[in-house]
């Protein structure tokens, strides 16, 4: 079949390293993403099942790894060549269910690997040692820490990969009620959600709590979406860079929201503390109880350790790669960095004990997360989709898919 | 013999008229036939001898006795002066405050008071730096009496120095600065550049506190007040004077020293700002080209030290001194003397051009809030009678109006135009929504009482300043201002003259009459 693979291949991430620093456009043509027949992946072993690939979206991790600038971390974690794209709605191929729509949860978990769970119940994601997706797996299935990113399952840019029954859940609801374009943002809501869920013990038994948001393309506007749900009683204050940005975040229940230069001023009107030097350095004597940095930017962690109170917490949302930071803030204020990686299994403040999807699934209906959709793709339009992923926010976009439905 | 002021009748042959925008000035062709053009009367003549008068008017005061006889040797004397906020331009030294306090202090040596303090009366403004205040009081004071702590700037959040007086038969508080209060003789030095100061309001507001303040600076007396140069219909100045008589019965000896001077603003080579343009000799229009063009070229900092580095080559039109209410009832005269221009009834369009400067932006930037403050507060309020425009019609500025605060003195200003403005434009609404979170916010208070910046309930004074002229006026234009900071202002942008008076057209029609507001220098128009 023909699909977008990205094989190990040193120079061409060097030049899309090089290249995507003036042209994200120009880093696709010579980087290490490439539209080409390979061959179909073979079915790794029991529990596993077909997915065709409807819509799938282009993640801000996507653009790392096709313009040259992810982590060298990761190179233990995923195995070439391997098909990109966690951010799926798709239906099942085979079998009874054939047709049946779902939406793929990614991390490539215990039970996709053959090793127990860390508990009942548990979640891909959920446990405190990732030794399971380092290894090949029992049914071959090499390392990779999800879908996406894994030689052996493909993954949603091409038009069928193989997902384990652990990975996937079955949407029952008619297409009218929850169609694609709301079901391919479930997987970032997820992540937004999950991210959002870490402030609630830092602001639980706080007067007046602040969480502060740095960044609103869609993990920041899922975050906000998440925090307005899920953690009662807060302040919401926001720093978006675009228009259309802030015209979301408000809408997903931002009580404030400013462009992202004068996030710092917003989050002291709310707290009422001083800022520091004058007014001109923008630091806070004391600032928001929570910041999510949904951004992931030496500049915007920088920030965020700026405007978080002493003993607050920073949850970072956005994947950070390489940065440079003066932690000398975090060490006097005694800020929890906190990261904040897909999702799991959640305790919210009522007790209540459920995963983030289900709350996703919630989420992306009660906010009609279809209108973050901008624009979809068909595969072989792989070089716009990804230079107006790449560009999304000055574009006026926020969320860029691929469009399978058609081609399928 | 100066020219009195003069209204020109714009006909074909009327060379473009001079408009300040900003750091910068531009000429624009107003329609002929349908336009005016207010100009000020020509600067006084200046006192000679200025030292002399003064000391003439200590010695011959105004319903009080001479001042020699009012300073005991183991008396409490208190010296008060404005602040940076006059004159604007500053004026070129010896400033007229250094040479009444000097003249004090010799007659309080000679009788041998030694507990003396001086304070500058800033009210809610910034403190004035240290070069200010040299400029203003000379090396001399300042040496004498900063090192020792009796030179020393009011602190109206200083509540161990904030005494309540009384209370008006209106009910409204009378709290001004602890020493002042305490103090057998308190002597105001003032300088009077517009019929707006002086008077009661010199102490009653320089040494207030925000709650006294309150009484009077607030939406419903500016939107009463009419105009902020009259002070007999004008509401904020009918609670300073029950304040003032309050004062008078209840508080310290005040014995008022007031100055007027003329409207000489401006040396070389800016001299032909303050000419009328037909004449304009060849080295004005060569000035005002070559002005024009190397500004354009230079960077909004550079431009604003080099304006704001200007000193006025002022003269004293007249010194008088004595009981406060007597003393500023002549101020007035000398001053209306100088700046009153008889104009004949109200026009549908009034146009102005925004300068460099404001009352609150001495030695800093002229953020958006002191444009509409300067045009709707300060200009569109240069009048007596009735307004140059009539109710519904159309104020046009020229500035440009870019989204630029300095962060030192103008912290609240920046929150204000983030957070208020992104609100509310209307007075009322942010009085009772915002005013108190800005006034009482701990970082602001901080920053008023330890650094340079303006108190924070400052910006909503600044924009009920413009209240009235905001009620009045059916629509206001910018020309040449930042299309997004001029909509969250509450006006229109316009990107020239001629489409500001196309945008007019909507409102007032498309042949409106015109009056053009001559600034520099200054002028009250006197509107029958």
């Amino acid at each position: 079949m023909k699909a977008l693979q990205i094989r190990r291949n040193i120079a061409r991430f060097g030049a899309a390293r090089v290249v995507g620093a003036v042209s994200p456009s120009g880093a696709t043509k010579v980087g290490p993403l490439e539209y080409r027949t390979i061959e179909d992946p073979e079915r790794p072993g029991d529990g596993w099942h077909r997915v065709r690939t409807r819509l799938a979206g282009i993640c801000g991790s996507d653009l790392s790894l096709i313009g040259g600038r992810a982590s060298t971390y990761f190179e233990s974690w995923v195995s070439f060549p391997f098909v990109p794209g966690h951010e799926v709605v798709g239906e099942l191929v085979d079998g009874d269910e054939a047709g049946t729509r779902v939406v793929l949860e990614p991390v490539l978990g215990h039970a996709a690997r053959d090793f127990p769970l860390p508990f009942d119940g548990a979640r891909p994601a959920d446990g405190d040692d990732y030794a399971h997706l380092a290894v090949t797996s029992q049914d071959g299935v090499e390392p990779a820490i999800q879908t996406g990113f894994c030689c052996s399952t493909g993954g949603g840019w091409a038009p069928w990969f193989w997902a384990h029954e652990s990975q996937l859940h079955r949407l029952n609801l008619p297409i009218n009620d929850l169609p694609d374009e709301r079901a391919v943002l479930i997987e970032p809501f997820a992540g937004g959600i999950h991210a959002a869920l870490l402030a609630a013990p830092i602001v639980e038994g706080r007067a007046n709590p602040v969480v502060a948001v740095l960044g609103a393309g869609t993990m920041g506007l899922a975050a906000i979406a998440g925090l307005r749900r899920y953690i009662p009683d807060i302040r919401i204050v926001v720093g978006a860079r675009y228009p259309h940005q802030r015209e979301l975040a408000l809408a997903f229940g931002a009580d404030v929201v400013v462009t992202a230069t004068e996030l710092d001023r917003a989050v002291r009107r709310e707290v009422g503390c001083h800022m520091l030097g004058g007014g001109e350095s923008g630091a806070l004597s004391s600032g928001a109880d929570v910041t999510i940095d949904a951004v992931g930017s030496s500049r915007s962690i920088a920030d965020s350790l700026r405007i978080t109170r002493p003993r607050g917490r920073v949850v970072l949302l956005g994947m950070p790669a390489h940065v440079e930071l003066d932690l000398t803030g975090l060490w006097h204020r005694e800020i929890d960095l906190k990261g904040a990686y897909t999702y799991g299994t959640e305790t919210l403040s009522d007790g209540t004990v459920t995963d983030t999807f289900h709350l996703a699934i919630d989420t992306v209906t009660a906010v009609e997360a279809e209108r973050l959709l901008s624009a979809t793709y068909s595969l072989d339009e792989h070089l716009d989709a990804i230079d107006h992923a790449a560009t999304a926010g000055r574009r006026g976009a926020i969320k860029i898919a691929f469009d399978l439905r058609e081609s399928n | 013999m100066p020219r009195p002021g003069f209204v020109l009748d714009v006909d074909r042959s009327t060379p473009p008229t001079l408009f300040w925008r900003g750091e910068g000035f531009s000429l624009e062709r107003l329609p002929a036939d349908r336009s005016r053009i207010i100009y000020p009367p020509e600067p006084l003549a200046g006192l000679d001898n200025l030292d002399g008068h003064i000391r003439d008017a200590l010695l011959n005061p105004l319903d009080m006795d001479p001042l020699p006889e009012l300073l005991k040797p183991d008396m409490k004397l208190t010296i008060c002066f404005d602040d940076a906020s006059l004159s604007l331009p500053k004026m070129q030294q010896p400033d007229n405050r250094q040479r009444i306090v000097e003249a004090v202090l010799d007659m309080a040596a000679e009788a041998g008071v030694d507990d003396v303090h001086i304070i500058a009366a800033l009210g809610l403004h910034r403190r004035m730096h240290e070069y200010e205040l040299r400029h203003v009081l000379g090396d001399r004071i300042v040496d004498a009496f900063l090192p020792k702590g009796f030179l020393y700037q009011h602190d109206a959040e200083d509540p161990d120095n904030i005494t309540v007086i009384g209370h008006t038969d209106e009910g409204e508080v009378l709290e001004i600065n602890k020493r002042a209060a305490e103090s057998d003789l308190v002597v105001y030095a003032n300088i009077n550049q517009v019929a707006m100061d002086g008077g009661w309001k010199s102490l009653t507001t320089g040494l207030a506190s925000y709650r006294c303040l309150s009484e009077h600076h607030n939406p419903a007396s500016l939107q009463n007040t009419r105009s902020l140069m009259d002070r007999h219909h004008s509401a904020l100045h009918k609670s300073i004077w029950r304040m003032g008589e309050l004062l008078r019965d209840s508080g310290p000896t005040v014995f008022q020293v007031e100055t007027t001077i003329n409207t000489e603003a401006f040396p070389s080579p800016f001299e032909f700002l303050a000419k009328r343009e037909w004449e304009w000799t060849a080295r004005d229009r060569g000035l005002f080209l070559a002005s024009s063009k190397s500004l354009n070229k230079l960077p909004n900092r550079t431009k604003r030290k080099l304006f704001h580095k200007i000193e006025a080559p002022y003269r004293t039109t007249s010194v008088q001194a004595g009981f406060t209410a007597t003393v500023h009832e002549r101020t007035l005269e000398n001053v209306y003397q100088q700046h009153l221009v008889e104009v004949d009834g109200q026009t549908d369009i009034l146009t102005m051009g925004i300068p460099f400067i404001s009352p609150y932006n001495p030695e800093s930037i002229m953020n958006p809030i002191l444009v509409m403050c300067m045009g709707l507060g300060y200009l569109f309020n240069m009048y007596r009678g009735k307004p140059l425009v009539r109710e519904g019609g159309v104020v046009i500025m020229t500035h440009p109006t870019y989204e630029e605060f300095h962060p030192v003195h103008h912290p609240s200003y920046i929150d204000f135009f983030d957070e208020v403005l992104a609100d509310t434009n209307d007075p009322a609404v942010m009085s009772t929504k915002w005013e108190k979170k800005y006034a009482e916010d701990e970082w602001y208070r901080h920053l008023y009482r330890t650094s340079y910046a303006y108190h924070g309930v400052h910006p909503f004074y600044a924009w009920y300043w413009g209240a009235h002229g905001q009620q009045h006026a059916g629509k206001v234009i910018i020309v040449g201002g930042y299309a997004a900071t001029v909509r969250k202002l509450g006006f229109t942008p316009a990107s020239t003259m001629n489409d500001a008076l196309e945008i007019a057209s909507d409102t007032v029609g498309r042949s409106p009459t015109i009056s053009h507001l001559h600034v520099p220098g200054v002028l009250v128009a006197d509107v029958k």
